[in-house]
């Protein structure tokens, strides 16, 4: 049910548009090669460090995933592969190519499997604490239970200094606020069962031929280092590093370190020729 | 009226060994099965004392929990149905959000319903927050779930015309056609509870029974919400006996001994909510609209929607709660005042169930919280014998006010 009676507040930048016949909400900011950034449980910041960084260095688009934030719904929407074809779809439709896809947290899990389906209009690929995948055995979980853990026991492994979370509830409007609620309705109802995984994507991901960055938060207790390594290695020539000072948003906890890490990794595709595949 | 005799087969022994999560997460060591055993056998053997009395029978589920040993209301039952031989059996109820399996549910209420020769009354229940951890099912789209589920049962419970298609968003069967069919025709009597008005309306309109848990006065604007949703459907006016309540009820010889085994009783109310917050609001198991209330206010616990707190009949409110959210012990005529609790001499229960069925514009059946915290053997089937003998007859010929709508 739409939030027929809220407006959008004026400091919120988001456009409406239309892809693939779903209303979903964007921000578009920046100049140079497109990078599509593809946002976790926590939505859309565009005030943030990490989102001015990379909009000072790319024309970034910003969407919010159907079903997430104000965006549209579509019930039929079942796993996150859902989302990838969606992707794909807003790839073509607004017309970027080269593209250059970052995925933070469950928007990492939706940038592999855009990656695992095909990496025509991709450049790069680059994955920040995703989830997505399972490593261990039936008995050991790999991604940490936010519906079972304490609210402030999460924060602990999310953070190294749970005051660097944003989305404080005191200082959010009631449109930010239902923005938050819906995406984690949506996250849960994609992602409950199996748990934030897709049993096939480790198979799929062996495709995947762009360059491709893995950052890990070296104190990432969500899902641990180890992990993210196990992540990068699944994709061919993947490249992992770990940020210092941070755990399972180092985008958010260092901002500068994880914006250089992208931008080293960028010079090194232009200097081999472009990232060519 | 009616009376079916209810306990949740609380193991109070482990209830002070976590004091943040009596559900969900207390380690099965702390239960001992010696003792175990012993607390099942003694409830079952009151069901069916309650079978010689004349007293129906309602038994429930949960998971997981030191409060609650039946983890399946379908094998209850089942024991009960040949254990028994006149009352009513009533199960409050099968979770059916977190059901998978719908078919299979209607296949075993109908079986149920054939060994009873037509004594089952079947209760479909939305289940609490923290029951969806141990069944892991998926909170988000939890109540359209539900009614899908809801439309399978009946469906698959009525449909003679051999197998039937169903691919919903959440059930696929192609071949639905269920041996035996119900005794009862064309179905069971089904009952849901609900203690929103919103919940209350949505029972209104598909004329089910109505039960409400410990509402007290409140229960007068379910039954007008009850109503409303009835008219709405086109279903004629809701009599009495679409109106069933839950409190404790404990009779005593005399009435300090029925209200000393009504303390022991609230240990129930003392202990139910004592869970951790996390398993308090999975996503989507509130609406968005709540979750925005439910953050706005910074809220960890309780319910963000338009439940109602427990009442005084001069609209004091009873800060009932456990663990975290208990706030002391409220005395028990206060308790009593509220109709949280009927208890004392048969005369002084009798005498509070009619009032209480008066005032809200009478009720068909009280559901009787007879058995709870560390109430003995000994002195349940006390109770159920005085409740037998003395309380049920004046209940059975009290006429209720005949406008259903609240007064």
């Amino acid at each position: 049910m739409p939030p027929i009676d809220l407006d959008q507040p004026a400091d919120r930048p988001e456009i409406r548009v239309v892809i693939a016949g779903i209303g979903i909400d964007l921000v578009e900011k920046g100049q140079g090669t497109p990078c599509l950034l593809l946002h976790g449980i926590d939505g859309i910041h565009p005030a943030s460090p990490f989102f001015t960084g990379l909009a000072a260095s790319y024309r970034l688009v910003a969407p919010w995933h159907p079903g997430c934030g104000h965006s549209e719904t579509v019930r039929q929407f079942h796993d996150v592969r859902d989302l990838a074809i969606f992707y794909q779809a807003f790839l073509k439709e607004k017309g970027l190519d080269r593209v250059t896809v970052i995925g933070t947290g469950f928007g990492g899990w939706i940038a592999a499997e855009v990656a695992a389906m095909s990496t025509d209009r991709l450049a790069a690929l680059v994955l920040i604490g995703a989830v997505g995948l399972k490593f261990s055995d039936r008995a050991e979980r790999d991604i940490a239970d936010l519906y079972a853990t304490p609210l402030a026991a999460f924060e602990a492994l999310e953070y190294v200094d749970p005051a660097r979370k944003p989305n404080r509830y005191e200082t959010m409007s009631e449109w930010d606020l239902w923005a938050l609620a819906q995406t984690r309705e949506t996250v849960a109802h994609l992602g409950w069962k199996p748990y934030m995984h897709n049993p096939s994507l480790n198979h799929w991901l062996g495709l995947v031929d762009v360059p491709t960055l893995v950052i890990w938060g070296e104190q990432d207790g969500v899902t641990r280092p180890a992990y993210g390594a196990a992540y990068a290695s699944t994709i061919p020539g993947a490249q992992f590093v770990t940020v210092p000072d941070a755990a399972h948003h180092p985008h958010v906890e260092q901002p500068r370190q994880t914006l250089d890490l992208i931008a080293r990794f960028q010079a090194g595709i232009a200097k081999a020729g472009g990232g060519t595949r | 009226m009616e009376a079916y005799y209810f306990s949740e087969q609380p193991y109070p022994g482990a209830w002070d060994k976590d004091v943040e999560s009596l559900r969900v997460t207390l380690p099965n060591r702390l239960c001992d099965p010696h003792v175990a055993a012993d607390l099942i056998n003694a409830r079952l053997d009151e069901w069916e004392l309650c079978d010689r009395v004349g007293i129906n029978v309602m038994i429930n589920e949960h998971h997981a929990s030191a409060t609650c040993l039946s983890p399946s209301n379908t094998i209850t039952l089942a024991m009960l149905a040949r254990r028994t031989e006149r009352v009513r059996l009533l199960g409050l109820g099968f979770p059916l959000a977190n059901r998978p399996d719908p078919v299979r549910l209607a296949e075993e209420i109908a079986y149920i319903d054939c060994v009873t020769r037509g004594r089952l009354d079947v209760g479909f229940s939305k289940a609490a927050p923290y029951e969806i951890s141990p069944a892991n099912s998926n909170p988000a789209r939890f109540m359209e779930r539900f009614w899908d589920t809801h439309d399978l049962v009946l469906k698959a419970l009525t449909h003679q015309d051999g197998p039937f298609n169903w691919e919903s968003e959440f059930h696929h069967f192609r071949q639905v056609n269920i041996w035996p069919r119900p005794y009862q025709q064309p179905r069971p009597p089904v009952w849901i509870p609900a203690g929103s008005i919103a919940s209350a309306r949505e029972v209104g309109q598909r004329g089910h029974t109505l039960a409400m848990f410990l509402s007290g006065l409140n229960a007068r604007q379910l039954k007008d919400a009850y109503c409303d949703g009835a008219r709405g459907a086109g279903r004629p006016q809701p009599g009495p006996e679409k109106f069933a309540y839950m409190g404790v009820v404990a009779v005593g010889e005399t009435s300090k001994e029925g209200r000393a085994r009504a303390d022991k009783i609230m240990g129930y109310l003392r202990t139910t909510s004592i869970v951790s917050d996390v398993f308090m609001n999975p996503p989507g198991y509130m609406s968005v609209a709540g979750n925005v209330a439910w953050m706005q206010r910074n809220q960890t616990r309780g319910r963000a929607g338009d439940h109602f707190p427990v009442m005084k009949r001069d609209g004091t409110i009873l800060q009932v709660g456990s663990g975290r959210d208990w706030t002391g012990e409220i005395p028990m005529d206060d308790l009593i005042d509220a109709n949280i609790i009927f208890a004392g001499s048969a005369a002084d229960v009798g005498d509070q169930i009619i009032d209480f069925s008066d005032q809200i514009g009478g009720i068909g059946t009280i559901l009787m919280m007879g058995h709870g915290g560390d109430l003995s053997h000994e002195e349940a089937k006390a109770s159920i014998r005085l409740f037998g003998e003395r309380v049920l007859p004046r209940l059975k010929s009290h006429d209720p006010p005949q406008a259903s709508r609240a007064g």
